[in-house]
């Protein structure tokens, strides 16, 4: 496979007492195992259910524990940092008490008006010479909505409070009102800029709940090219913005150019600039006739020779280095405490990538090179998107001569398995999107937990921005280009 | 580098702008549905209806509502006879909500009829303010497309601007989340008037996917009714951009 999916029987889940499930997840932190998420569901009034995967040396392995509400558990997240938006999360969708947990936060307000929103005590700061800057929720640009608090003296900021949940939907609940099979087009507009890492995470783990046989690698490289595709859209359409925002026009506007070229590359292989309809359960939706394959090798050629003239200019030009180098820096350890992933987590030192370590599947049959860069800050995360940018085109070069022959039919979805829970790990440009579908003894769809790795990434930037002028706000912002909606579901 | 380099780029970008917007096609877009005159299968037992994630199709006679659509093309897939096709076609903005409405037999859209009113207000000036309530990132990265080096609808004198205060028409993208409610109102109740509403994507026509989900609110639009609608999840730019110049009756 080539994302990194995961099934167990239900019965089969390690399953703990609260207590030694606790002690469990800290030993297994400890001893070098990554969360990939942590989610509860209500089994009754009383009941939640816990699920806690991990992934340690390429591999997920999944531990369970049943609390009550009441009584919940101590906090896990002032030793685990990272933790803290998976315990928010728990909290709020399921009222499980966690015991001295510093900041039960809501992460979007599920079923709240904006009025109780406004009157959530965000933290403040005092003294004569400090004052608080407040955006948001609607901002300048034509951008998703979500709202920002800084608390600065003078120009430097000391804190920002990060307030999400303008554009909760009900994602996840809506996932559960319809027939699981058909959930792809809703699935691509969890986060719309990301519709193909969401989709193939979706079919790969609804995949992996029928006894189906594995996907040919043909399939599996189909799925990588689209992935690919939208992988260096979205670095193209951020380095443009950052461009746009240190005002290097030229950059700016190439990026912005090019990026036209990679979305229109992929509404030739599927009709929607978007990649939405390239992933299927069961397949794809794309077509790879040797006069397209021409025209897609040309639209890679022109991004190779273009990109090779702009990057420098970019990487070169004063204005950029000015405004990047040393603004919006995040450590490896602050990167890895907070649990940062993808993107993000590579400019600073943290080698996550789903892609990297697969024995079979499109990485396996055409590797990618891997990059990190250990300064974390604006500068590593412009850099980062270059370098992948210039991997995903080579990957995408090899991939399309060797495995170009996409015609197989799609094989229906039949019956899900009963009893079943299935993790699906795909590598947006963003980093790591998850999707975990659980079954009940009927092979009925009973839970759906999304994961969007903004989720993990937008304490990144809160961290990141402080000790930095508030000016340097709209770069860190770009920098980490995280999606509202994902966030908010 | 050089200013070689510089220049060499640029050369190579040329002239990006497309030069007339309105009869530009994009190439392999799934845009426009056509629907066939001919008879539906005998036995396909409603097979597009059952199909569609957003309930867009009605049968008997076999119609799309445009404004439910999401062009994920399940309808023709399901279709045994393929009676409804994707056409690349990017022009089906509409002013009216039923003129969305696609039914058998039809061979043109309704057209967007220019108001010679506003016409006269905004033909040659029209800033907009976007906002953004649940909208995925789709609609609102086709939004600022719209202004890029390809679409370039500042020729038209068509832009975006910061704040409500300076736009005559309010872009409203998503299906309208709860938590945006009284933000979306308080932009509108910032905009000076003469002002309008343009309803972009399915999400924010019909709710589209997001129709009586559990975060959705979609109040404003019973009291505020948008002047036009432009289909599409999301709608290409040049869906958008001729919406606009017909409604305004430029060109």
């Amino acid at each position: 496979m080539s994302a990194l999916v995961h099934r167990v029987a239900a019965a089969d889940v390690a399953t703990f007492e609260v207590k030694a499930w606790r002690d469990d997840l800290l030993r297994r932190a400890r001893g070098g195992a990554r969360v990939v998420t942590l989610f509860g569901r209500r089994l009754d009034e009383e009941r939640v259910s816990i699920t806690s995967v991990f992934e340690e040396a390429g591999r997920l392995e999944v531990t369970r524990t049943n609390a009550t509400r009441a009584h919940g558990y101590h906090e896990l997240t002032s030793e685990l940092p990272a933790l803290h938006c998976f315990e928010r999360e728990l909290h709020e969708q399921t009222g499980l008490r966690i015991a001295a947990h510093p900041w039960l936060k809501p992460i979007r307000y599920e079923g709240q008006e904006q009025s109780a929103m406004n009157q959530f005590p965000f933290y403040t700061i005092e003294g004569k010479e400090v004052h608080e800057v407040a955006v948001g929720p609607i901002h300048a640009g034509v951008i998703e909505p979500g709202s920002f608090r800084f608390m600065c003296l003078g120009e430097r900021v000391h804190h920002l409070e990060i307030h999400l949940g303008y554009q909760h939907r009900g994602v996840e609940r809506r996932l559960l009102e319809r027939d699981p099979r058909r959930l792809a087009p809703l699935v691509e507009t969890i986060a719309g800029d990301t519709s193909v890492a969401h989709a193939w995470a979706y079919a790969a783990a609804l995949e992996r709940l029928t006894d189906a046989p594995p996907l040919a690698v043909e399939i599996e490289v189909a799925r990588a090219v689209a992935l690919e595709l939208e992988r260096i859209a979205m670095h193209l359409a951020g380095l443009s913005g950052l461009a746009a925002d240190v005002g290097f026009l030229q950059g700016a506007t190439t990026y912005g150019r090019l990026r036209t070229t990679a979305i229109n590359t992929s509404m030739r292989l599927c009709g929607s600039r978007f990649g939405r309809g390239a992933v299927r359960p069961g397949g794809v939706g794309m077509q790879l006739p040797p006069d397209l394959a021409r025209d897609v090798e040309a639209n890679l050629a022109l991004l190779r020779k273009d990109l090779a003239i702009i990057n420098p200019l970019f990487l070169e030009a004063r204005t950029v280095q000015h405004r990047l180098v040393g603004v919006g820096a995040l450590g490896v350890e602050r990167a890895r405490a907070l649990g940062l992933v993808g993107m993000a987590a590579r400019s600073a030192g943290v080698a996550i990538d789903a892609r990297q370590g697969r024995t079979s599947g499109a990485y396996a049959a055409v590797p990618i090179a891997a990059h990190t860069f250990d300064e974390g800050d604006c500068w590593a995360r412009a850099r980062i998107r270059i370098a992948e940018m210039e991997a995903s085109l080579g990957w995408l070069e090899s991939a399309l001569r060797q495995h170009g022959r996409w015609d197989q039919a799609r094989a229906p979805i039949e019956r899900l398995a009963p009893g079943a829970l299935a993790v699906a790990v795909v590598e947006g440009w963003r980093g790591e999107v998850v999707h975990a579908l659980e079954t009940d003894g009927e092979g009925r769809l009973v839970h759906y937990k999304v994961q969007d790795p903004s989720l993990r990434n937008w304490m990144g930037l809160a961290i990141a921005v402080r000790e930095n002028e508030i000016s340097d706000f709209p770069i860190c912002n770009k920098s980490f280009d995280l999606s509202y909606c994902g966030n908010d579901l | 580098m050089s200013a070689f380099d510089s220049l060499r780029v640029r050369f190579s970008q040329g002239t990006q702008f497309i030069r007339d917007l309105r009869t530009a096609v994009p190439k392999g877009f799934r845009g426009l549905p056509v629907i066939d005159a001919k008879p539906c299968a005998a036995d396909c037992a409603a097979a597009c209806r059952d199909a569609c994630p957003t309930g867009a199709i009605a049968l008997e006679p076999l119609a799309l509502d445009l404004g439910r659509c999401v062009f994920c093309a399940a309808c023709a897939e399901a279709c045994p006879t393929g009676k409804i096709q994707f056409a690349p076609e990017p022009k089906m903005g509409a002013a009216a909500r039923e003129d969305l409405v696609l039914r058998e037999g039809m061979t043109e859209m309704t057209r967007i009829k220019a108001s010679r009113e506003f016409a006269r207000l905004f033909g040659r000036s029209l800033k907009m303010r976007q906002v953004s309530a649940g909208g995925c990132n789709g609609c609102e990265l086709e939004l600022n497309a719209a202004a890029n080096v390809n679409f370039d609808a500042q020729r038209f004198g068509i832009e975006w601007v910061a704040s409500p205060r300076h736009a005559d028409a309010l872009v409203l993208s998503g299906p309208l989340t709860r938590t945006m409610k009284d933000a979306v109102r308080l932009a509108w109740e910032a905009m000076p008037e003469p002002r309008f509403l343009v309803a972009v994507g399915a999400c924010a026509i019909s709710g589209g996917l997001y129709e009586g989900a559990s975060g959705v609110d979609r109040s404003f639009l019973e009291s505020v009714g948008p002047s036009l609608f432009v289909p599409g999840c999301p709608p290409h730019p040049l869906t958008f951009v001729n919406a606009i110049l017909e409604f305004l009756g430029v060109g």
